[in-house]
């Protein structure tokens, strides 16, 4: 006999030690007693694939940014006729999303604004993603800017011949709003092409199941899938550095990548050493801007501010050259296979049938490489900065005695940030002490404490009782959470913890192949790929 | 192996041409050059039937012997028939025509660890040929071993051109006997580890984007004949992706008993049922071949494989029988996909229809039907409104 219903929330256990755990997240982000019959109603999955660990109370702000600008899109921007947005919840340190359907007597109403706006879009799609372009990199260039400096002990004398009149602690506070609101136009922004990218894809997606009944999820991505993509790009690099080194002989330098400074003395004491010193450099902007985690924790590692991780996947990379291995991706033949591949399915249509296989293979190809490219534009490269940014206030405010390590801003949320922040203003302003370094530490370890408990058991994979068909577009497409799946979830003989974890992975439509899915699946030996708003 | 006026292996990279090879001849030739190796061997060409009669010097007896010769009058048919055929089986064969059969049977044999049984078969040269009632369709000799036995059968298939059925078929039809021949195939017998069929769609519903295949253990009369449930597996037929596969009992196979020229039927263990009867190499390579089967032949096919378990793996995969595959071809292709908005099915009145931007931006017109490179909202509606992906 299955289950009919996952656990409510208030019927999972609180691990010992994370009592209290409510209080460290925003009251607006976990379920409240007073609504309680009413969550209780709704069916919430856990979006494990982006959040796979448990959130300190900082980093809940790539949560509520990502997936509120996504429910934009669908409920005020394009319309869809039958998604709004998703609500979502932390629980127990772990993020629940709850689907809003559209009342179905709404449906109709919907749909021409829905055809009007995504029509606009995908006539126009490449001028408004050259557009997207220049907004987003101008969000980044901004939030580069950005800096978080002790303030003086005085304030300098020119401000005070100019008659400035100010003390420099309002740049600080301006800085670190500034900084929350360019990642919130930036995940604003992540989300202006994105469902649309879907919306193509389903499109081309539903037509291919029609005509070749149970054809391949993976063939139909093959088939709009871009070959040479931007987020490759980072990786591309390294194999060039990699070459580079090879010919200039220089491999003996690559012996110990963990010490990036002795590794890159080596080689700048190495004949032909400053040319590659040169490509290494050029290579990092914006091309270092890369994660080997999935930008939403503030512990993910970018290249740039830990180069033994770049430099060691270019050691393998020599590794692999000396070894006589072909390593740069073989994209001619790819692309070769991937038009052979749309030939065929195309050739066994006909008539009005091949003509819309052509149109709207077409749509989703124009469309679909952005679900994968703006991973390097939001993930990897705001999201770097972004962290960046934060480490740097954190460790100023560390300097002044208000935690006891680097990095604790993270058990602050973003507003008590804001707090700690005009605290610290003050008591400098004042010239007395702020009460910060009094209240935070013991605070923060109460915290620590939590997160940690929190940290011992599992999410649950969904909450309450689901309903009879899920039929949610984004749900299935995104989450892969189709009736079936849950169906999964509650039959009696879940397995193993790895059947479980598993059930996690996307439905395959969205697993893209690694980059070079059909000749080398070694092509990124290390870094696990960001999984973010796009098919991992 | 090389090939020569007389002899012409499958693989040989000749031009194989009717009167040369005869039509079954000519047929394997083909198919092993379009990648659908057919069981290794050659072709004795109608040049060494033509060569043998020319040197035996019967050709004008032959004629003689056949002029005026009444179809009704069986017995003397029967008389006549006999005469030749054993002319033919006793007239020395030239020595060098001789030496070049003998050499292409060791050639053959040089391909497997130990010699093999081979089968040999008339091969005929007449376009008329009506049905497998004349000369060369049913003359075949299986589970030959040895070069003896080989060119004597050889010379048996060429003595079946004047079986008494042949000779009254060319009589009551006024086909003249002068330019008569020949040509003889020797084959591998294939010895099945593995077979069974394959089909260039799917037949629960007429798809041609899959490629179905049967397979089990033994020889594959026990697949075709519904003996045994074999695995059945569907694959794409675009990139050779397992679509699904349901593994069969496979309880029983059928294999050779050489010594006894015979099929015996054996058990097949509990671990071979339990997995599946190919790999995934071999998997890839059936689904190959039966998509150059029904590419070479233009239209769906119907196929009969094997692996041989004298050849070597990689090349063991043999095309027994391909024939056009009608019965579920001749449904639509493909299902037809759903046109059409849900907007329209709501009624809403333009919805589904060019509302979107085009007239601000001069752009094409996008929504209603869909242009080449254009697309059509009203699909891209019913699309996200659809509720089963």
């Amino acid at each position: 006999m299955s289950l009919k219903s996952f656990p409510k929330p208030s019927e999972l256990p609180v691990p010992a030690g994370a009592e209290g755990w409510e209080k460290i997240y925003p009251y607006y982000l976990v379920f409240q007693d007073k609504l309680k019959d009413q969550e209780d109603a709704k069916f919430w999955f856990c979006d494990s694939q982006h959040w796979p660990t448990v959130y300190k109370p900082f980093e809940t702000i790539g949560g509520e940014f990502a997936v509120k600008c996504l429910g934009q899109y669908n409920a005020r921007h394009l319309m869809i006729p039958n998604a709004n947005g998703i609500e979502f919840r932390v629980h127990l340190g772990y993020l629940y999303m709850s689907p809003i359907p559209v009342p179905e007597d709404q449906i109709a109403e919907r749909v021409p604004h829905f055809e009007q706006r995504v029509g606009h879009y995908f006539q126009n799609w490449e001028e408004l993603l050259k557009q997207w372009h220049i907004k987003v990199r101008g969000t980044i260039d901004e939030m580069e800017t950005l800096s978080f400096s002790k303030l003086p002990d005085m304030v300098p004398m020119d401000d005070i011949t100019t008659g400035k009149a100010m003390d420099g602690s309002e740049v600080l506070l301006e800085n670190y709003d500034r900084l929350i609101q360019l990642a919130y136009q930036n995940w604003q922004y992540h989300f202006e092409f994105l469902n649309l990218g879907y919306i193509a894809y389903l499109d081309f997606f539903n037509f291919c199941k029609d005509v070749f009944p149970n054809i391949p999820d993976q063939s139909i991505a093959t088939m709009v899938q871009g070959v040479d993509m931007e987020l490759f790009r980072p990786d591309d690099e390294l194999k060039q550095l990699a070459k580079r080194a090879v010919e200039l002989g220089i491999q003996s330098a690559f012996s110990n990548t963990d010490d990036v400074d002795a590794t890159l003395a080596a080689v700048r004491a190495s004949s032909g050493g400053d040319q590659w010193i040169r490509q290494y450099e050029e290579a990092q902007d914006p091309w270092f801007n890369f994660t080997v985690g999935n930008g939403f924790y503030g512990h993910d590692k970018y290249w740039k501010d830990h180069q033994e991780i770049p430099l060691g996947y270019i050691a393998d990379y020599i590794r692999r050259l000396d070894e006589g291995q072909e390593i740069m991706r073989p994209t001619e033949e790819l692309i070769a296979e991937k038009e052979r591949i749309v030939e065929e399915y195309r050739d066994l249509l006909e008539g009005e049938n091949q003509a819309l296989f052509d149109a709207k293979r077409q749509l989703a190809a124009t469309a679909y490489p952005y679900v994968e490219n703006h991973n390097f534009y939001i993930e990897h490269w705001t999201m770097g900065v972004f962290w960046r940014k934060v480490r740097e206030l954190s460790r100023m405010m560390h300097a002044e005695g208000f935690w006891t390590e680097p990095d604790d801003l993270l058990y602050l949320n973003r507003n008590e940030v804001r707090d700690a922040l005009f605290d610290l203003v003050t008591g400098w302003g004042v010239g007395a002490q702020p009460i910060g370094p009094t209240y935070w530490p013991e605070e923060i370890e109460r915290r620590r404490k939590i997160v940690d408990a929190l940290k011992t058991a599992r999410p649950a994979p969904a909450l309450n009782t689901p309903p009879a068909s899920i039929t949610e577009p984004f749900t299935r497409m995104l989450w892969g959470i189709t009736t079936e799946q849950v169906q999964q979830w509650l039959a009696p003989a879940r397995k193993s913890k790895a059947a479980a974890c598993a059930a996690w992975r996307p439905p395959r439509a969205w697993s893209r192949a690694s980059p070079a899915s059909s000749t080398t699946r070694t092509s990124w030996p290390k870094c696990s790929r960001a999984r973010s708003w796009s098919p991992p | 192996m090389e090939s020569n006026q007389y002899i012409q292996f499958f693989d040989g990279g000749l031009e194989p041409t009717l009167e040369a090879l005869g039509g079954k001849g000519a047929s394997l030739v083909t198919m092993t050059s379009a990648g659908m190796p057919v069981p290794p061997g050659f072709v004795v060409t109608t040049a060494a039937f033509d060569e043998f009669m020319a040197a035996a010097g019967i050709t004008r007896e032959i004629h003689d012997l056949l002029e005026g010769l009444d179809p009704e009058d069986v017995s003397e048919v029967d008389k006549v028939s006999a005469q030749i055929r054993a002319d033919i089986c006793s007239k020395p064969v030239p020595a060098d025509l001789r030496a070049r059969t003998l050499a292409a049977y060791e050639g053959l044999m040089g391909r497997f660890a130990e010699p093999v049984p081979v089968a040999v078969r008339s091969s005929a040269t007449a376009e008329d040929l009506p049905d497998a009632s004349f000369a060369g369709q049913q003359d075949t000799y299986l589970w030959l071993e040895g070069a003896k036995a080989v060119t004597e059968h050889i010379r048996q298939c060429w003595a079946s051109l004047f079986t008494s059925r042949a000779i009254i078929y060319r009589l009551k039809n006024a086909i003249p006997n002068e330019g008569l021949s020949m040509a003889v195939v020797v084959q591998k017998m294939v010895n099945s580890k593995v077979s069974g069929v394959a089909m260039t769609l799917d037949p629960a519903n007429g798809d041609r984007s899959k490629i179905t295949i049967d397979s089990s253990y033994g020889v594959g009369e026990m697949v075709v004949s519904g003996q045994v449930t074999p695995d059945n597996i569907v694959l794409d037929k675009v990139t050779l992706a397992v679509v699904s596969e349901h593994l069969g009992d496979k309880h029983a196979e059928l294999v050779p008993d050489r010594s006894a020229h015979t099929l015996v039927e054996r058990e097949v263990d509990a671990d071979r049922r339990a997995r599946r009867s190919l790999t995934d190499d071999e998997l890839v390579a059936v689904a190959a071949m039966a998509k150059r089967a029904e590419k070479h032949y233009k239209c769906p096919q119907d196929i009969e494989w094997a692996l041989d378990a004298d050849l070597p793996d990689g090349e063991n995969l043999l095309l027994l029988q391909s024939r056009p595959e009608t019965v579920h071809s001749s449904k639509p292709a493909v299902l037809k996909a759903a046109t059409g908005g849900y907007a329209a099915a709501l009624g809403a009145t333009g919805a589904g229809q060019a509302t979107a931007g085009g007239s601000q931006t001069g752009g094409t017109a996008a929504g209603g039907t869909s242009a080449p490179g254009g697309f059509n909202l009203g699909s891209i509606t019913a699309s996200l409104l659809k509720t089963s992906v």
